[in-house]
């Protein structure tokens, strides 16, 4: 369970994101403690993504700090909030449908073998670890099948087993359970709970409110850019956070 | 102990995809073999000159000289780029290359310091004129090449435009140097120049053997290395590659330069067949180039491709040329088959895309 006395994993302080006219966020401070699951909710358009990329260094925010593990951070690139063990699992997916499974799993960080001064890919070994997640995700994926080939829930399992790779201490899955079976989503709540156990902090961004009262500790509500509510998950219920998304009650 | 890797997972409902549904035999590539396999059986029987040894060396050259070009452009098609200067690139670098060697070789060449013998001092060493100019050559296509990609990649402009652009450019240079009057490889080293660029080993022509060896360190490099995998996942998904932290600028202007390079060398060894680069050299090969790649199986699209594709494109177009000269139908029909090849082949892809 998350500890009130253990340094934020992750704090925002004011963050605020124009784009041209378009205030997509404003004013939002958070905490997210270790082995925490946080439910970010709003409606369409409510800034949720935008959050999430600009945890995740796609976009500087317009406005306000990030906090890592209580160090002042500033990402100009992806590579930089993974650098510090920020994952994304992205609501598009963001694989590459003409490569296999392995090869999706590990984009951007192979794994090579040297032979004298050239290094080549060791596909046996990534094909090795990449079933072993997807045993861990209980999904059956065969590492060496085209992504193009798979289901939504396989190409999910693709996804997350990505960000299992490194040590993540924030992952971050944007609409993880949007278009995939029921089964499947038992298997990625599963998974939450599973990093959850390993002190990693999970930031769930969901429309569907059983989701997210099954796998999380606490509830953020945005609405029009800003954060209307931050409650633990026992002190709420699903009409409340309804009320809040749709704004027929403003703030709690 | 070494125990046999246990699957932690059962695959209860998720069948194994056959071998047949993928790798080569699931690809254009693949049928387009088959289809030159077909061809090759029914110009035996057409024509008992097909496979003579005369014959063969023929065609194994002439499908070399656009074949070293057509594995570089491979390279950007997968990425999902084009490059139309590939022709205009062939000429440059082969202009370059034999006014150099020429250059290098004159005694009183302002550029060169004169030996006691009279002799340039570049040519008292045998090899090293030619070895100087034709890093000249490569050198002017690996400019362009980073000047295609610098435009692409960081200034984010269509390679379509762009390529075009620099097509009319480097043809233009290349009147510019010439005064477009082309130039002839010349001087002490103008022998090994020939027999390195058209001459046979063992009665293999050496563009062909050049051809193998660039052919198998490119299928290392795209399917056993990491640069290989970023090129291919660019092509299948550039935001996915970008997302994941691969160097997304830097791969885009790689290919460039490799294609660029590749375009240069072809253009060389060409102008030692031909023994001269005259201006207007190689013009529209980008053409022959692109649709042998397509042909082969690389997709315009991105993210398919490959040194075997990119070969056996080549050799069905010059199969078919080849064929046509035996039967002695008019040259002009080739142009024209050559399209008719391109829509088919891209069709039979498009309808098994469909059916699986
Ligand atoms: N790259 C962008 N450029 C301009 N406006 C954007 C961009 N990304 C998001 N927005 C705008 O910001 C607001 C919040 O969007 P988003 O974060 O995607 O919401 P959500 O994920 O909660 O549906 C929307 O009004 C959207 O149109
Ligand atoms: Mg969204």
């Amino acid at each position: 369970m998350a500890h009130a006395d253990a340094t934020p994993v992750l704090e925002l302080q004011g963050i605020g994101k124009e784009f041209g006219a378009i205030r997509a966020l404003h004013d939002v401070d958070m905490q997210v403690l270790p082995g925490e699951v946080v439910g970010l909710m709003g409606d369409n358009g409510a800034g949720k993504s935008t959050l999430v990329k600009i945890i995740a260094g796609n976009f500087r925010p317009s406005h306000g700090e990030i906090r890592f593990a209580g160090d002042a951070v500033h990402f100009n690139r992806p590579v930089d909030a993974r650098g510090v063990g920020i994952e994304v699992v992205y609501q598009d997916l963001a694989l590459a449908d003409n490569l296999t499974a392995a090869a999706n799993v590990f984009l951007g960080r192979e794994l090579k073998r040297k032979f004298g001064p050239i290094a080549l890919l060791d596909h046996k070994a990534m094909a090795a670890r990449a079933l072993e997640l997807f045993g861990e995700l209980r999904s059956e994926t065969r590492p060496d099948d085209l992504v193009k080939q798979m289901s939504g829930g396989q190409r999910q399992a693709v996804a997350i087993a990505r960000t299992r790779l490194s040590n993540a201490r924030l992952v971050m899955m944007d609409e993880p359970t949007a278009a995939i079976s029921v089964r499947q989503v038992e298997q990625v709540l599963g998974l939450i709970h599973r990093l959850k156990e390993q002190g990693v902090a999970v930031m769930l961004i969901s429309h569907r409110m059983p989701d997210v009262f099954a796998v999380c500790d606490r509830v953020i509500v945005m609405r029009r850019g800003e954060k209307r509510a931050d409650k633990p998950i026992q002190e709420t219920s699903p009409e409340e956070i309804t009320a809040l998304i749709t704004g027929a009650k403003e703030a709690a | 102990m070494a125990m046999p890797l246990e699957s932690p997972i059962t695959f209860s409902n998720v069948g194994k995809i056959k071998w047949w549904q993928r790798g080569i035999f699931a690809s254009q590539t693949g049928y387009v073999l088959l289809a030159l396999a077909v061809l090759l059986v029914i110009m035996h029987f057409a024509s008992p000159y097909f496979f003579t040894e005369g014959n063969m060396q023929n065609v194994a050259k002439n499908f070399s000289f656009i074949a070293i070009a057509t594995l570089g452009v491979t390279f950007v098609i997968i990425t999902g780029g084009i490059d139309l200067s590939v022709g205009s690139m062939m000429c440059f670098s082969a202009m370059i290359t034999s006014m150099v060697m020429t250059e290098l070789s004159a005694p009183g060449s302002p550029l060169v310091h004169m030996a006691a013998d009279g002799k340039t001092v570049l040519a008292n060493v045998p090899g090293l004129i030619l070895l100087v100019s034709i890093l000249a050559g490569l050198g002017v296509a690996l400019i362009a090449g980073l000047v295609n990609g610098f435009c692409i990649a960081v200034l984010g402009l269509s390679p379509f435009v762009t390529t075009l652009g620099m097509l009319s450019i480097v043809r233009g240079l290349g009147y510019v140097v010439s005064n477009g009057r082309g130039s002839f490889p010349g001087g002490p080293d103008a022998d090994y120049f020939y027999a390195a660029t058209s001459g046979d080993v063992l009665g293999v022509p050496v563009p062909f053997i050049y051809l193998v060896i660039l052919a198998l360190a490119m299928a290392v490099v795209l399917h056993h290395s990491a640069f290989g995998r970023h090129v291919f996942a660019l092509g299948g998904n550039e935001k996915a590659a970008e997302l994941t932290g691969i160097p997304v600028v830097r791969v885009k202007i790689e290919v460039y330069v490799i294609c660029a390079l590749a375009a240069g060398l072809q253009g060389i060894i060409i102008s030692g067949w031909l023994g001269s680069a005259p201006a207007n050299m190689a013009t529209s090969y980008e053409l022959n180039v692109i649709a042998a790649a397509v042909i082969g199986g690389a997709n315009l699209a991105g993210g398919i491709g490959g040194p075997l594709g990119a070969i056996v494109g080549c050799v069905l177009l010059e199969v078919i040329r080849n064929g046509l000269v035996l039967a002695q139908v008019s040259s002009y029909w080739q142009q024209t088959l050559v399209g008719v090849i391109i829509i088919l082949a891209v069709l039979v892809d498009r309808i098994r895309s469909r059916m699986s």
